[in-house]
């Protein structure tokens, strides 16, 4: 199962991520569990600059801008 | 430069939907048309433009290049000119501040790319383009560089640090010079599509915006009479700049939504200075930023910090209203 991550502090960007990722999951029917993360202290953990920022399995895959389903769908496989 | 558009816009309007140009409602549709193509072309241009620079200048690249070089004060001229460059928005703003004194990079030259980061951007410098022309976007760009420069130093020497939270003190005490980033070894060529695709993924978040914008202005455009905020507003009265800044700060727009109506104010009659002044309150500061920074610092230092910029906004407002 993957793990992702989700990183922003709840402006509309980050939403956009967290349903975009919820889409391609759907769509993938992959098995994966799913955390927003809106804690600055737990973010700064990755070393990001920018948010949203898209983690799956602890590696930082998009950081900066809002992936689109079809992105997320290859990133998942 | 943009004929052809004003030529496209008149046809459109006056000869296929066979409005009057005489009419109110005609110079409303005749500006909305001329004004959304001519901006959304900028706009492509320049974010795409953007894309380029910032393709080879990250902000992580920025970020360890400010942390690794002492440059006898040029820092706050490169961490301002930064601020230009790379794109912004105002949720990034806390993962940016905690980014940047982590990397051991002073407050003050932290607080110079944040100033001037929401200001100037790609998104700001086109839709001012296509409102004022180049000569007014490139006094502005320079203005909002110089901003950031004289805010961050102001800053700077306030020695604010105790201000800031706890577990930012924390980062502070711990911070480590960044490492050199490994480059992407990619060409132009390869990064292009990549360029394209997030010029227009930009253009498209902030075109409802754009559009509201535009609408309101087209509105105001068409109905107002020229010169109709003359009677209230004029450069004489001193206290116009300050209070335009003031009544900027609660509105929370971007530089996208609230530039075009900027421009019908100017050209209904409001000196430049003082719109200008009013624009750079609406999307340099505002309320839900401050609500994001209580998580790094304390309401004195928000206070302080918002202080300083409208200070300096309002002096950037008298000097637009003194040179034009």
């Amino acid at each position: 199962m993957k793990q992702i991550k989700i990183l922003g502090s709840g402006c509309t960007k980050c939403k956009s991520t967290y349903n975009n990722v919820l889409e391609a999951i759907k769509q993938t029917g992959i098995e994966a569990q799913v955390t927003k993360i809106e804690d600055i202290e737990e973010m700064m953990k990755y070393n990001v600059l920018t948010t949203p920022v898209l983690v799956i399995d602890e590696v930082i895959k998009v950081k900066g801008r809002v992936p689109d389903i079809s992105e997320i769908k290859l990133l998942l496989v | 430069m943009f004929y052809w558009v004003q030529y496209l816009a008149d046809w459109l309007i006056y000869s296929v939907l066979g409005v009057s140009a005489q009419s109110h409602l005609g110079e409303a549709l005749n500006f909305f048309v001329f004004d959304t193509l001519k901006i959304f072309l900028l706009l492509f241009l320049i974010t795409t433009i953007m894309g380029i620079v910032n393709s080879y200048f990250p902000v992580e690249q920025v970020r360890n290049f400010l942390s690794r070089n002492k440059m006898h004060g040029f820092e706050y001229l490169f961490a301002s000119s930064f601020g230009v460059i790379t794109p912004f928005c105002s949720c990034s703003s806390v993962p940016l501040f905690i980014g940047f004194v982590k990397g051991g990079i002073p407050l003050g030259i932290t607080f110079a790319y944040l100033i001037t980061a929401p200001l100037v951007n790609e998104v700001a410098i086109a839709i001012f383009a296509g409102a004022f022309g180049f000569k007014v976007t490139a006094i502005y760009v320079a203005t909002g560089i110089v901003l950031g420069i004289l805010g961050g130093f102001t800053l700077g020497k306030l020695k604010l640090e105790k201000h800031l939270s706890p577990w930012v003190q924390g980062i502070i005490a711990g911070a480590q010079t960044e490492e050199v980033l490994l480059k992407e070894k990619h060409t132009l060529l390869q990064r292009f599509p990549g360029i394209l695709r997030e010029a227009f993924t930009i253009v498209k978040g902030v075109s409802v915006y754009i559009v509201i914008g535009i609408g309101v202005g087209a509105a105001m455009h068409g109905f107002l009479p020229t010169g109709f905020f003359e009677q209230y507003i004029n450069k004489g009265q001193w206290y116009a700049v300050p209070f335009a800044v003031i009544m900027g700060v609660p509105m929370y727009s971007n530089a996208a939504g609230v530039i075009p109506v900027v421009q019908v104010l100017v050209a209904k009659g409001v000196p430049l200075g003082t719109a200008i002044a009013f624009m750079m309150g609406v999307i340099g500061l505002s309320l839900p930023e401050a609500l994001l920074l209580k998580k790094v610092m304390n309401v004195k230092l928000i206070a302080i910090y918002f202080g300083t910029i409208a200070f300096f906004m309002i002096l950037s407002g008298y000097l637009f209203n003194s040179i034009f």
